[in-house]
């Protein structure tokens, strides 16, 4: 379990209706590649979040399907269509099994 | 201590060895690439990568690509000790099919980017990108 895993998401508070939004996420976490040894030598077992989904009022936005050469602290940054008011829901998936969510709302302009 | 110039020779050769050897183009990149596409030849044009000729830090380099009209685009790095780095699927919502991150090279490299179009065709662009540091530790 990676400690103190904390998602962040930059998303506007309102929008017209069809416009297209940037979005921004990271999530802060070790991303252990499995390449790296301890001290003594030994593989640090890979630990890495292997999936995020960004979706909107339950229609997908973006799928990302994440391998240990991702960064520390993965940030993704994609564009939306805003067809109505409503709430984007991300999800983070941790190869220890834990989900971590966030959600915004976005009203309309 | 004396260098001979047999010692000599064999050091020069090694060295080039080892720059050229770790960070080449490996077949298990083209290896990646292939089981993303299928196995179908990915053409040219319609996507474009953008990622910084020179990075100082290779644990993280901003990476992106636009592939107007893509369904899928997949990230590749062709030196790292596993070549894929992230398949980006874009749902009806994507306003564009933009893939913006920050990846760990392990060195100096290639960068491939590969897009699955709307009608099952592929598309590839590649840079190279010169790491000063690597970035996988070990």
């Amino acid at each position: 379990m990676a400690d103190n895993v904390t998602p962040r998401v930059r998303v506007p508070r309102s929008a017209a209706a069809g416009e297209t939004i940037t979005i921004k996420s990271m999530i802060s976490h070790p991303m252990e590649s499995g390449q790296r040894k301890d001290s003594d030598g030994n593989p640090i077992p890979r630990s890495i979040i292997n999936r995020f989904t960004c979706a909107f009022n339950g229609q997908s936005v973006i799928e990302v399907a994440l391998e240990p050469a991702i960064s520390t602290n993965p940030f993704f940054e994609f564009e939306a269509v805003v067809p109505e008011a409503g709430t984007f829901e991300f999800t983070w998936y941790d190869d220890d099994g834990s989900v971590y969510t966030e959600s915004k709302d976005i009203a309309l302009a | 201590m004396i260098f001979t110039r047999r010692d000599t020779l064999l050091m020069a050769m090694g060295t080039a060895a080892a720059a050229i050897l770790p960070f080449g183009a490996s077949a298990a990149a083209e290896d990646a690439i292939s089981a993303f596409t299928g196995g179908a030849e990915a053409g040219e044009g319609g996507i474009t990568l953008t990622a910084p000729e020179i990075a100082e830090n290779g644990n993280s380099v901003p990476v992106s690509a636009v592939a107007p009209g893509a369904v899928a685009i997949a990230l590749f790095a062709m030196g790292n000790p596993t070549p894929d780095v992230a398949t980006f699927s874009f749902g009806p919502l994507a306003a564009t099919q933009l893939a913006s991150t920050r990846i760990r090279l392990a060195g100096t490299q290639n960068v491939v980017a590969v897009a699955r179009m709307a009608d099952g065709s592929y598309v590839r662009a590649s840079q190279e990108v010169k790491v000063t540091i690597g970035g996988c530790g070990g």
